[in-house]
């Protein structure tokens, strides 16, 4: 799985981080860490939290398509 | 008072026979984005204008800031939990209660409830099984999520006949009940708000004593972190809120959900096929049929601007999340349920600081509680299309939702 | 062929070529693609690997993380394109509409984009350099070398240059436990990008976390035998260090254009708002466009001043208006307007910024409180807001931006719930950056309308007290 995450965007609601904790962790109130490359036995968790950006700025890409 | 004006556009939205479907009357309030009412409060309606508010420092979620503060000042109690109040008190308490409940303190808090939340959701269907006609709200979208926050918050699950009384009459204080005496019903909320914590503060108390469990209040009660320790009231405020909104809210998003999905058959059956696509189908259910379509007031802490109108210091303003939801000027052909659509910066949570403390729960858990019906359910139909709704136009929701199986 | 009919045959089976194949290139290659261009796509790239994500590389890599060669990006869509990796464009024709490759291949196009980058700076002594435990990190070989000698655990790593990457390796390294020192020839850290105040908190910020941080020396010496030893400074003290990063900026690609004509020196390719570049008059071309770190290009808001963005976000955003313009009419085309917005996270606090802080002429705290290092900051030029940074408080960044847009007043008057106790507006106080723009880097010649052309003035290499952090 690859991950990218557009920090720009991103305001720090860590909803990624609730959501898939072995992929992205807060560093600090605000700051994110991803994993680029996650395990795919993360899969489900990743996309949960992917969907869950409110701004919409983790970009997930799966080995199908999901 | 004058006679026999023709009532606003707002006025008809809150007014019980709108509640199956204010969409029309939304549609018709984003005519005009900001608009001025009667009363002098303002009604924000388009997606763009409440999510520029929900970001501007210059929008106070503190009634003191209100010129004509009225029953907002008892909404939220005294001292007010972290979702009345503004920076930096708002930051403090909610970075503290944070510590509980997510990251950076608790990371893998809400992830690791999944197994517990999926046995609570197996136990409930198996209830349900044979069972030709269910209430998805009393059998299922109700208890679990009550079930839940007990849990979390170190709740006795069996007071729960006792304080959902007074969480009806507190939520009572949101809504614009025209056939209730606004009196009688502040009246009645106020004292429901005073008994509530007056129950939470006794559970404090009987907290004190023994060694810390691992439930929030606990936690809370016994916690020292980096913004030190918060006080008794404060606790009570904070689990006052998480109670209610842990209540109050994600019944409506499960409900609507099981609705819409028996309105949409074809993603219903897709969903069986793909477990997967829950997680999407939540996000539109959060912008299509959200749980909570208003909030009632924030705020001009001072004058500030917004799609060119000024809105004067102390104004209320009231923003319409659930019409900003169907905005077409920012969600491409907004009234259909697409479960597909991308870049869905839905207003379901609402925005900025105060976004859903508890969003990561009530989606884990909608996740969970949804699949799990679809998975059971045989050829379900509804009874009533439109089913009964809850009074609240703020927490909108069914009040009951019959369903026949089999 | 009318030019409507052109422009058709050409989204048809027209041929571009993307010169640098990291995330702009990548991004561009996806929106020409979204944008229905269906002819042959080929991307030329140095390094022999996909693209892939450079944030990282001095963050979750160097922790130890995230693996130096497990930051591929992810794609947005299939684009179909020819892959020509680990060689380098070497030069361009634009007459003939070639590019030529270091390996002596020609590539023909009918439309061509230039997103080759930014390199890291290196150690101006070439013997110096090459010593044993000197690095710097731009690819992901230098990250994933540099990340296994911290895990051996050196006994101290210097770090020269205080910017926002040399602050992000110094908080990495304090994250593991390592001693690390941090030599800055201007007053603070991020002072370039920043200001003096902000480079003020930076600097406590860094301190707070156990770096060994000096302001205003320079680097004058480093010492091995083979291996690095130690560092010399302009103060007359020395350290011992067994790895010293070298992060002094980057050095725009560019040197494959000398002679093509273009007008790209060593502030990036010039370029309009819509990413069409610049020949070395000053003409605009019609069949060259210019995305990413590597673009220098007019933004409106800035009084149309030429910026060079070293930003991720402006990479991605850049990388779509050019897309969108290369295969659309003249009658539709994008203008490059977004708000430059940057972001760096040190120490555990997420820094942001919208806007173009070294512009400004003032600054003043509007939210929040330094001293908890929870804050927004406004930037002031001439009387209106240009630019905003926060400290944990990103969440406000889409106000500000929109003040910028609207040329709302500065300072701003209205108070907020959060505004500290003093809000008076304090001088921003930039380095001069005359310092570093060696004067003249064209002159023109002619005297008639018909005949006056420029030409550049051939820049030298840099000297060591000329470079930037």
């Amino acid at each position: 799985m690859r991950v990218v995450v557009d920090l720009a965007r991103c305001q720090g609601y860590a909803q990624c981080a609730f959501l898939a904790p072995d992929a992205f962790r807060m560093q600090g109130e605000e700051a994110l860490a991803f994993h680029s490359s996650p395990d795919d036995a993360q899969r489900d968790q990743v996309l949960r939290a992917a969907a869950a950006c409110p701004v919409q700025a983790i970009l997930v890409e799966t080995a199908e398509p999901s | 008072m004058t006679v026999a004006q023709a009532p606003s556009t707002l006025q008809r939205i809150l007014d019980y026979s709108s509640r199956a479907d204010p969409y029309p009357l939304y549609a018709e309030l984003r005519g005009r984005p900001v608009a001025r009412q009667e009363d002098g409060g303002y009604v924000v309606s388009t997606y763009r204008e409440i999510s520029t508010l929900l970001h501007d420092p210059h929008l106070s979620s503190d009634a003191h800031s209100l010129e004509d503060p009225g029953p907002a000042l008892a909404e939220f109690g005294d001292p007010p939990a972290f979702i009345g109040l503004d920076p930096p008190r708002h930051d403090r308490l909610r970075r503290m209660a944070m510590r509980h409940f997510g990251p950076p303190h608790s990371p893998t808090l809400i992830d690791d409830m999944r197994p517990d939340l999926t046995a609570i959701v197996t136990g409930l269907i198996e209830n349900l099984a044979g069972r030709d006609q269910i209430d998805v709200v009393d059998d299922f979208a109700y208890p679990f999520p009550v079930t839940v926050i007990c849990h979390l918050l170190g709740v006795p699950r069996e007071d729960e006949p006792r304080f959902h009384r007074w969480v009806e009459a507190i939520v009572a204080l949101l809504d614009f009940d025209p056939a209730k005496d606004p009196q009688e019903r502040l009246r009645e909320g106020v004292q429901a708000r005073k008994d509530l914590r007056h129950y939470l503060a006794e559970l404090l108390r009987s907290r004190r004593g023994r060694p810390p469990g691992d439930d929030l209040l606990s936690r809370l009660a016994s916690d020292e972190g980096p913004d030190g320790r918060m006080t008794d009231e404060e606790i009570v405020s904070t689990a006052n809120l998480l109670l209610i909104a842990g209540h109050e809210t994600t019944v409506n998003l499960i409900t609507n959900g099981v609705l819409t999905l028996l309105r949409h058959p074809e993603v219903l059956e897709r969903l069986r096929r793909e477990p997967e696509m829950i997680i999407r189908t939540v996000e539109e259910l959060l912008r299509y049929e959200p749980p909570v379509h208003i909030i009632p007031w924030r705020a001009a802490y001072s004058d500030l601007t917004v799609a060119g109108v000024t809105i004067p210091k102390g104004s209320r303003i009231t923003l319409m999340l659930a019409s900003g939801n169907r905005d077409p000027a920012y969600f491409r052909d907004p009234d259909r349920f697409d479960p597909d659509r991308r870049d869905n910066r839905h207003l379901g949570f609402g925005s900025g600081i105060h976004l859903c403390f508890g969003a990561p729960l009530a989606r884990l858990e909608t996740q969970i509680a949804l699949n799990g019906l679809v998975r059971h359910l045989k050829n379900p139909r509804l009874v009533a299309d439109p089913p009964p709704y809850r009074q609240s136009a703020v927490l909108r929701g069914p009040r009951h939702l019959l369903v026949r199986q089999g | 062929m009318s030019s409507e009919q052109s422009l058709k045959a050409f989204r048809r089976d027209g041929r571009i070529v993307i010169v640098g194949a990291s995330l702009a290139g990548l991004r561009a290659a996806e929106a020409l693609r979204d944008e229905g261009f269906t002819g042959a796509l080929t991307l030329i790239g140095d390094e022999a690997c996909e693209p892939y994500d450079r944030p990282p590389l001095s963050k979750q890599v160097l922790t130890g993380w995230v693996p130096a060669d497990g930051t591929a990006l992810p794609r947005r869509r299939e684009i179909g394109a020819e892959w020509l990796l680990g060689v380098a464009a070497s030069g361009l024709d634009l007459a003939g509409k070639r590019v030529r490759l270091a390996d002596g291949r020609e590539i023909p196009y009918d439309r061509l984009l230039i997103t080759t980058g930014v390199r890291a700076r290196s150690w101006p002594d070439e013997a110096e350099a090459a010593l044993d435990g000197v690095f710097v990190v731009r690819t992901r070989d230098d990250s994933g070398r540099l990340r296994e000698r911290l895990d051996a655990g050196p006994g101290r790593v210097l770090v020269i240059g205080a910017g926002f990457a040399g602050s992000e390796i110094a908080s990495v390294c304090r994250e593991r436990g390592i001693p690390v020192t941090v030599a800055e020839v201007a007053e603070a850290p991020l002072v370039g990008a920043l200001g003096s105040m902000i480079g003020s908190i930076a600097a406590d910020l860094q301190r707070a976390h156990g770096v060994d941080l000096r302001c205003g020396v320079r680097v004058t010496r480093l010492e091995g035998d083979g291996r690095v030893r130690r560092a010399h400074f302009s103060d007359g003290d020395a350290i011992d260090a067994e790895v010293v990063v070298v992060a002094l900026g980057g050095v725009r690609n560019t040197e494959w254009l000398r002679d093509s004509g273009l007008a790209a020196d060593r502030w990036g390719v010039a370029c309009d708002s819509g990413c069409r570049a610049f020949d070395i008059n000053g003409l605009v071309t019609d069949d060259v466009f210019v995305a990413g770190d590597v673009a220098r290009c007019p933004h409106p808001v800035y009084e149309y001043r030429f910026l060079s963005l070293e930003h991720w976000a402006n990479a991605v955003e850049q990388a779509q208006v050019a897309a969108h313009n290369m295969v659309s009419p003249p009658t539709d085309r994008w203008p490059h307007l977004s708000m430059p917005t940057f972001w760096s996270m040190q120490f555990g606090v997420n820094i942001k910024s919208v806007g173009v802080p070294v512009m400004a002429d003032e600054i003043a705290v509007t939210q929040g409180s330094v001293e908890e290092r929870r804050f927004v900051a406004a930037y002031g030029y001439r009387g209106r807001v240009i630019a905003a940074v926060s400290f944990d408080n990103a969440k406000w960044l889409d106000h500000y931006r929109q003040l910028i847009e609207t040329a709302a007043p500065f300072p701003p008057s209205c108070p907020t719930p959060d505004r500290p106790a003093d809000m008076k507006p304090v001088p921003a106080d930039f380095p001069d950056p005359v310092v570093i723009t060696h004067g003249a880097t064209v002159l023109v010649t002619g005297h008639e309308p018909s005949e006056r052309r420029v030409a550049f003035v051939r820049p030298g290499p840099l000297k060591p007290q000329e470079k930037r952090s």
